[in-house]
Parts: C-alpha cells; structure tokens; sequence
C-alpha cells in the first residue's frame, strides 16, 4: 500500500507542474495570436457608416478606442492656468446642470470692467472639454441677451443639420440657422462636435465641414494670391490636423443683421491684421458701458496664435500634442481624449523633446507663468485707462480727444483679449504673446497720456518696414 | 489498475512530446528563428520598433548598418547575450504590455551604440579626441541623434 500512494503523489505533481507549464505556453501563445490579430485589423466593420450617420455611439461601434477617447472629454482637470475644475451647483429647472467650471469673473473681478455691458460680464466660466460644449453654451447666462444660432457652428454636430435645412447645400444651410434665434437653432441639433463632423464616413480621412472656416481660409489664402483654395482637396495630412481643429478655435464676429459667421482673416492671421480689418469695415462687438468706445471682444484664437509660433513653424500640428499618438495593444491611435497636453506631457511632447517630464512641466510653466504677468500688467492698465475716461467724461472734455482715447482703449483691449481669452497663456507663441500684450500695455497708457496731454503725440520709431 | 513505474514513465514522456511541441509550435508561429538573424525585419514583428524601423528605412545609415549593427556588441559572444538578454525583456514588457512610450533606450544600449559608431568611424574619431584632448568621451548621439533613425 506504501509504494502505489508515493507513485500516485508523484503523478499528481507531475500532473500539476505539467499543467501549469502548458498553461502558460498556451497563454503565451494566444498573447502572440492577438497581438497579430490586432496588428492585421485596425478595425472591425460592424455597423456600415455613411454620410447620414450622425450619432457617435454608432460609429464608435466601428473605432470603440476613438470612442472611448472622445468619451472621455467629459474629464474636468485642472492645469497651473486652464483646465477646468468640476463646481457643484443646485440644478433649476432653468439649467439641470449639477456641475460647472469655476468662473473667471470671480478669479479676476477686473474681466467685469473689460467686457462692462456685455454678456460677458454676467457669466464667463472655464472652458469644459468637447463633450459639454452643447449643454454649456445652451445653458450658459448669457443665453439671457438672446444669442442667434450661428453660435451653433461650433457648439454642435452641425454637417447634418445644415445639410438638411439647406436642402443638401451645407452653406445654404449654415446660412439659415445662422439667422434663427439660438433655441429655434437648438431643437435641430442633437450631438456636441461628432465624428462626422471632422472624418469622412467611407474612407476616415479628415475633412473640414465647417461653412465659416472655409470662407475664412479661402479669404486668407485670396489675400496670400491664392484664388479659390480649398483644403478638403489641396491641404495635406498634416494641414489638416490643425485645420479640423482652426475651424472653431479662432476668432470670429457675425456679419450685420443675418449674423453670418466671419472669420476675419482677410488682411492675415496677426492680431494687427485681424484689428485693421475690423477697423476697415467699422466693426464693434458692443458699446462700453463705462467708457462709451466702440469695443471688440476676442474670442478663442488659439489657431492664430499657434499659427505665429515655433510649433506651428516647426510644422507641428494641433492634433501631435492635443490627440498624441497613442498604443493600444499592438494597435497606435490618435487620442480622442482630446485635452491639455500638460495631463499628458509622456505622450504629448516627449515624443519629440527628450527629457525628462518635470523639465518639460516647467518650461511651459515658465513660458505661462511670464505670459500671465504681463497679461496682469496689462488688464490693470487698461482698468486704469477706462477709469480715466469715465473721469474725463464726467468732467465734459471735448468729444475728439474722448474718441482718441476710446481709439486706444479698442486696441488695448483686443489686443489683451486676444492673448486673455486665448487657450494656452501664451504656450501656442511665447514671443508673439509677449509683443501683443506689450503693445496692448503701451495703447492703453498712450490713452492716459492722451487725456492728460492732449497735445501728447508719441514717438513711432521708423524702424519698421 | 496497478500503477507501475514504467506508466509513469511512458505518461511522462508522451507528455514531454506534446509540451515539446506546444513550445515547438509558439517558437515557429512567433517567428522566433527571426530573432537569431541580423534581419531587422525581425524587429518590427512585434511593431513597437515600427517608427524607428521606418525611420531608418529613410536614413542614411540604411545601406551600411542594419539593427544590429549599431545595437549588438560586435564580438560574437557579448552579441547573442545582449540579445537573450534584451530578447527576454523586450517579450516579457511586450507581454504584459506595461512599457513606457515612447521607448526609451537604456544606459548599456546606448553605450553599445556610441560603441558601434566609434568602431566604423574609427578615423574620424580618433581626429576629434585627438584634437579635444579630453578624458571624457564626446557622446556622438548628442548631435548627431537623427542618423539611424
């Protein structure tokens, strides 16, 4: 009996160490198997996609790691200057919404005074990830004013709708909903910014449907000499992974009473261009409700400035930092979580700059950190300036020198919003970022000088030119 | 039934045979004779090298150096240790998929490499230390760090 119960524990060893080592040859085996099949199938055709197809679940059918990416927007992180912070609010019936951005009026009370008698002033908040743009803007207090539904170009999937109100035509239909009132606008759309808005639903290349970018292009490029440009056939790849971003990140106005969509770029890209040709058409935004000046408000002009800096001269695109390229098994993707690449400094910029994250970290802090204490210098200046209209007001001084001054209250508030309402602090082009608000401080101070000294006519150096 | 010792035995080695081919049968799907080569085919069959593959496709060392000329020791033995060794970690981070990206070299490769370039640009070399004088090597990479891929 002894023999057979040693011989049986011997199996049954053997039986175990045996078992385990063809599990793990078979799992390792099966590990090489799906990394080939991943590497074979960069997607598995599931639902078929066209032209008609706008919910993004549907398509996230085809691409699910896109799908997740673009889920995922709805994360709210904070960086040193941007990012957005999850605030907790009572929902109304008014605005269900239970959670916000922090408000920069409150951050910077001085931003009350720059926009006074703009929607503006009543409720400015962070900017939120691609998912909320549809629920922000909708619900958003300056809603109150009455807004037209051209904001919806960028704050929604809008290639459908426009293509349904305009019989087929996207421009016939971007015209119409541009001079609906924004909640009739409302009821047509359904998605924020979606797939089809930026990809070709046959082939997934990329592709630009936004009415008001390819006017704008085709003004910019008519003005370099280049009749007729359109990027959906002439601009490459890498163009077009910066100009499905410039189709909403960029400075705009809406034209006379239609409220057409511009994108004032017909003189150039530079915030000097952009002021002259809103100058040349006698444009404003609104009248100061302290200082009476026939004042602008920038908006977003993040493909501006980029467009005036290193990266953008490198020929990097939007899409190389903001959606890096990203491995998923054997599979590379661009991230859809689309988002600060200071939340992703691995991905993001060491691809390129090889050094470790915390030196990286800094440097665009540095950058950042500069930008914004000049911004500071130049809003109290231009605090000041208003205030001292406000005063030479009271105290009845002649209409032309008041003009001059409010002249100069126009272009330093541009020209500090541009570089104040634009995404990245400065990042997109440090030195560019630095010369605007250096010249918005010296308008805004030249405007002061003005009320004081009416005679007062500053140095222009000829050096320029 | 009475187990006997001569089952055990022919259990055990029926069992080696099928193990024997389980393995035999990973090896070939995985293409692991590929890794005994210099083919630097062999170092995109797992495509995390696809960009450095591609890379070099384009650069000027293309024609003259594959892989493993700048990336293996050059003496024989050093040259399949250093590639069990990185062989082993590369399969076991790729496995597992928990490497960092983007890749980077480690301090004994990158040495290797500077190795490699001082060894066919003997010459040159031997004129610049010459000329610096200095008991510290220059790192050919620090400029020069597009040239393989």
């Amino acid at each position: 009996m002894e023999k057979p119960s040693k011989a049986y524990k011997t199996l049954t060893v053997g039986v175990v160490v045996a078992a385990v080592a063809s599990i793990a040859v078979l799992a390792l085996l099966v590990n090489i198997f799906e990394r080939k099949q991943e590497s074979k199938n960069p997607f598995f055709r599931v639902v078929e996609l066209d032209d008609t197809v706008e919910d993004p679940a549907v398509w996230g059918k085809n691409f699910p790691l896109q799908y997740d990416g673009y889920k995922r927007t709805v994360d709210m992180q904070r960086t040193r200057f941007g990012g957005s912070q999850a605030m907790p609010r009572t929902p109304t019936e008014a605005d269900p919404r239970s959670l916000v951005a922090q408000s920069r009026l409150d951050e910077d009370p001085r931003l009350k005074t720059m926009w006074s008698g703009y929607a503006f002033s009543k409720d400015f908040r962070e900017e939120r990830g691609h998912a909320f743009m549809l629920d922000d803007q909708t619900y958003t207090e300056r809603q109150k004013v009455g807004q037209p539904g051209t904001c919806m170009q960028c704050h929604a999937s809008t290639y459908l709708p426009y293509k349904k109100l305009g019989g087929g035509d996207l421009t016939k239909g971007f015209e119409a909903m541009n001079s609906m009132p924004y909640q009739e606008a409302r009821k047509l759309v359904n998605h924020p910014v979606a797939c089809i808005d930026c990809h070709d639903p046959k082939t997934m290349e990329l592709r630009v449907t936004r009415p008001g970018f390819l006017e704008g292009l085709r003004n910019l490029k008519a003005g370099e000499g280049v009749e007729n440009y359109d990027p959906n056939k002439t601009a490459t790849r890498q163009e077009m992974r910066s100009f499905v971003c410039g189709q909403c990140h960029v400075e705009y106005y809406f034209k006379g009473k239609e409220k057409r969509l511009v994108y004032p770029w017909h003189k150039g890209l530079k915030v000097e261009n952009i002021l002259a040709y809103y100058d040349e058409v006698g444009f404003k935004d609104w009248t100061h409700k302290i200082s009476s000046a026939p004042v602008l408000k920038a908006q977003h002009p993040e493909f501006e400035l980029w467009s005036q800096g290193i990266h953008a001269r490198s020929g990097v695109a939007c899409a190389d930092c903001h959606m890096p390229y990203t491995r998923v098994g054997a599979q590379k993707i661009s991230d859809h979580h689309v988002r600060s690449p200071m939340l992703n400094i691995n991905r993001a910029c060491q691809t390129c700059h090889h050094m470790p994250e915390a030196e990286l970290k800094a440097r665009v802090e540095n950058i950042q950190e500069r930008t914004f204490k000049l911004r500071n210098r130049a809003m109290d200046a231009l605090v000041d300036l208003i205030a001292d209209i406000e005063k030479a007001q009271k105290a009845g001084k002649p209409e032309t020198l008041l003009a001059r001054a409010r002249g100069h209250q126009r272009s330093a508030q541009f020209k500090l919003d541009f570089i104040e309402a634009e995404n990245s602090t400065g990042f997109h082009a440090p030195q560019e970022a630095a010369r605007i608000l250096a010249e918005s401080v010296d308008e805004a101070r030249l405007g002061q000088v003005t009320l004081r000294d009416p005679s007062y006519t500053p140095t222009r150096t000829q050096l320029e030119k | 039934m009475k187990l006997r010792p001569r089952h055990l035995f022919f259990a055990f080695t029926a069992y080696c045979g099928v193990f024997l081919g389980f393995c035999l049968y990973t090896f070939v799907y995985a293409r692991g004779t590929s890794y005994l080569t210099d083919d630097p085919r062999a170092c995109v069959n797992c495509h995390v090298m696809k960009e450095q593959y591609d890379g070099w496709v384009k650069a000027p060392h293309r024609n003259v150096a594959a892989c493993n000329d700048c990336h293996t020791p050059h003496h024989l033995i050093a040259k399949y240790a250093i590639k069990a060794k990185n062989g082993f970690w590369h399969s076991y981070y790729f496995t597992t998929q928990t490497f960092k990206e983007p890749i980077e070299i480690t301090k004994t490769d990158r040495k290797i490499a500077l190795d490699n370039c001082r060894r066919c640009h003997a010459p040159i070399v031997a004129a610049i230390d010459g000329t610096h004088n200095n008991t510290k090597r220059l790192d050919c990479l620090r400029c020069h760090q597009g040239v393989g891929h």
